[in-house]
């Protein structure tokens, strides 16, 4: 995964501006902020707010409203782990249990070092070769709980 | 120069195909042999991939599955000229599970390069666009309606009456909207067709366009597909290089263009009005009907809202004429539908047939059973809101009014098998655990429904007053059911009841017996 940068006014104001030209813009904004900065913070809801002409509740509505924006920035890695039913056929909520128990966090938790956070997704569309994930954006499939482990420590470079 | 054909699908890209493809390339150049790498979508045989296919002189021969492990032993046996190999599986269009289908949708997919706009063309494309510009709007709607075809997407609304509504609205400008957030569980047809068709959506969505009188056109694609999204993208740009796309549609005298958008990990923006607020740039909250989009959708314009499938079937309707497509399927359910059999099945994929198979032969002859080996106990069809249909119902045809009469939906063509561990109660708590988190919170029903259902599944696990609460959760399923705003709510218990009906001893078994 890309690092993200770190906050930049300067740079946020210049994303909003590109995009607020098209119809139905405030997606493709928070996208891009998000590609940028790794997530969308409060310090963003004003820009967006004045360039698009709503009110700052109306951004933060719609920022929280989706799964996929995050308030703070994620761990290092992140691990989209499938939690839909036919990945549930085939032994998911299991694998998904043992992998946050061994790293101790939650669902959308990040490990203490900082180095992964793990996700639930409902369904990547995978689902004739399930269990699946998707890790930093590449897709894994047929998972068990060695492979899963073993990805992961290849990403972390273990 | 032999050519090798290896998918570049997510379903094969996640069983290591990039990595089949490095070392075949590797073998190759050691040993001196010239081959060419064409990357393709999938054939659907998930249970194949990595399926790696070399053209020969009797056709192309496949191998799966293949593993990088595999590449050595391969070449030793003559890879390059159809030799003999355990993992050999003969022409793959031969293969029991393909010899069985009728691909129309799917007719490229797997076989193409899926951005090469020659391959497209040399494989029957564009020829539907070239007729709808010859016949004019009129009759392309006259042509879409008699071929039967019904949203793909899961309501399965006539396809031909929703575009006339349409073209019919009076209005400055219009606007196709193609629903590619294929967010149900044990679906993926579309990421499928666009990922290994992609030009076969910019036609179809031409085709509408020109239809009713639409310049812009959005697929709003869902952000779990990021390897969909970035081949539709690179298909865009190739169509509009080419004129497919543009001021003037191929000469037509139509402007028409495409945007792709991103959606943003919310379920409900599946649901049409819930996705055009989302278009708009709001939160993702289900609009009443009427009005109904046809009237006022976007931007409060007449909008044509259809699932991938139904717009990548008109192309072939327009071509071959409505009453090819209508030649196939039962009662009022025409054409083919592209089932996605998943979950725990032993030949998992894309399977598209004509309507009119039933459950069993679906779930038994073609898939194979359980991948476990053991029973089948269950099946869900339909997506996360789709009921759950035990084995004495296999013999419902799919078809959807034979499953709506039997308490079910064949929604978007998914169906997910379970064998006999699994905990009926558990998957009917979790129905209400997914339509809480994914609720958008706009009708009462679905909002509060969900989460007192949870709790109320939750009291029948533990035991506490089993029967007074079962009977809650029948009630609480009737308001959510007849309430609701949207197929969220209104679905959602489909398969908590299904659940509860077909499988009641997964319910507080103890507690049961005891009253």
């Amino acid at each position: 995964m890309l690092e993200a940068s770190p906050w930049n006014a300067e740079r946020a104001q210049e994303i909003v501006t590109k995009h607020a030209g098209l119809e139905g813009p405030m997606l493709p904004i928070l996208h891009a902020l998000q590609e940028e900065f790794g997530h969308v913070g409060e310090s963003a809801v004003p820009l967006i707010a004045s360039a698009l002409n709503l009110s700052r509740a109306e951004v933060h509505g719609v920022v929280s409203f989706y799964h996929d924006f995050r308030h703070e920035p994620a761990g290092r890695r992140v691990l989209k782990l499938c939690r839909g039913e036919a990945c549930q056929s085939m032994g998911s909520e299991a694998l998904a249990q043992s992998l946050l128990g061994r790293l101790g966090v939650e669902w959308g938790g990040t490990t203490r070092d900082g180095e992964l956070t793990v996700e639930p997704v409902y369904c990547l569309g995978l689902c004739a070769s399930s269990p699946s994930a998707l890790l930093d954006g590449e897709p894994l499939a047929r998972l068990t709980a060695a492979t899963l482990a073993e990805a992961i420590d290849e990403a972390r470079g273990l | 120069m032999t050519r090798i054909f290896i998918p570049k699908d997510v379903a094969a890209l996640a069983v290591g195909a990039n990595k089949v493809a490095a070392k075949i390339a590797a073998e190759a150049s050691t040993r001196g042999q010239a081959i060419e790498i064409i990357r393709t979508g999938s054939r659907g045989m998930h249970f194949l991939e990595t399926l790696v296919e070399v053209e020969t002189g009797e056709g192309r021969i496949g191998y799966g599955p293949v593993a990088a492990v595999d590449v050595a032993s391969l070449f030793d046996a003559g890879l390059l000229s159809g030799g003999a190999h355990p993992l050999r599986i003969g022409r793959p269009e031969e293969h029991p599970f393909m010899a069985r289908q009728t691909r129309l949708t799917f007719a490229r997919c797997g076989i193409v390069d899926p951005l090469s706009l020659a391959d497209y063309e040399a494989h029957g494309g564009w020829r539907g666009l070239s007729r709808a510009i010859e016949i004019g709007p009129a009759a392309i709607i006259a042509e879409v309606t008699k071929s039967g075809l019904r949203g793909r997407g899961g309501a399965g609304f006539p396809t031909g009456i929703k575009w006339k509504t349409v073209a019919d609205a009076p209005a400055d400008r219009r606007y196709v909207v193609c629903n590619f957030d294929e967010g149900d569980s044990g679906t993926f047809a579309d990421r499928m067709i666009v990922e290994g068709d992609p030009f076969s959506l910019i036609e179809g969505m031409a085709i509408c366009a020109i239809a009713i009188g639409a310049a812009k056109g959005y697929v709003y694609c869902r952000s779990e597909y990021p390897h969909a999204a970035k081949t539709f993208a690179e298909a865009l740009e190739i169509a509009r290089a080419a004129g497919y796309l543009g001021a003037d549609v191929r000469g037509s005298g139509h402007a028409f263009d495409i945007e792709l958008r991103m959606g943003a990990g919310a379920y409900v923006c599946g649901e049409e009005t819930a996705l055009l607020e989302s278009l708009e740039g709001r939160r993702g909250i289900v609009r009443a009907k009427p009005p109904l989009p046809a009237h006022k959708g976007l931007f409060e314009r007449p909008t044509v809202v259809n699932n991938v499938l139904s717009f990548v079937a008109t192309p072939l309707i327009l071509d071959r004429g409505g009453e090819f497509y209508a030649g196939f399927g039962m009662g009022r359910s025409r054409g083919t539908m592209p089932l996605q059999i998943a979950g725990n099945v032993r030949y998992g994929g894309l399977f598209e047939v004509a309507f009119g198979l039933t459950l069993g032969e679906i779930v038994e002859e073609i898939g194979g059973g359980a991948a476990s080996g053991r029973p089948v106990r269950a099946v869900q069809c339909g997506g996360p809101l789709g009921a759950y249909f035990p084995p004495s119902l296999f013999d419902t045809p799919f078809d959807y009014e034979a499953f709506a009469a039997r308490d079910g939906l064949i929604g978007h063509g998914g169906l997910v098998i379970f064998d006999d561990t699994v905990d009926m109660a558990k998957m009917a708590r979790f129905a209400m655990e997914f339509c809480a988190i994914e609720s958008c919170g706009k009708c009462t029903p679905c909002r509060i429904g969900s989460t007192r259902g949870v709790e109320v599944v939750d009291h029948v696990i533990e035991g506490v007053k089993v029967a007074e609460n079962l009977a809650l959760l029948e009630d609480l399923c009737q308001t959510m059911k007849f309430g609701s705003l949207c197929a969220l709510g209104g679905f959602a218990p489909y398969p908590v009841l299904s659940a509860l009906h077909h499988f009641k001893e997964d319910f507080a078994p103890r507690a049961l017996a005891a009253e």
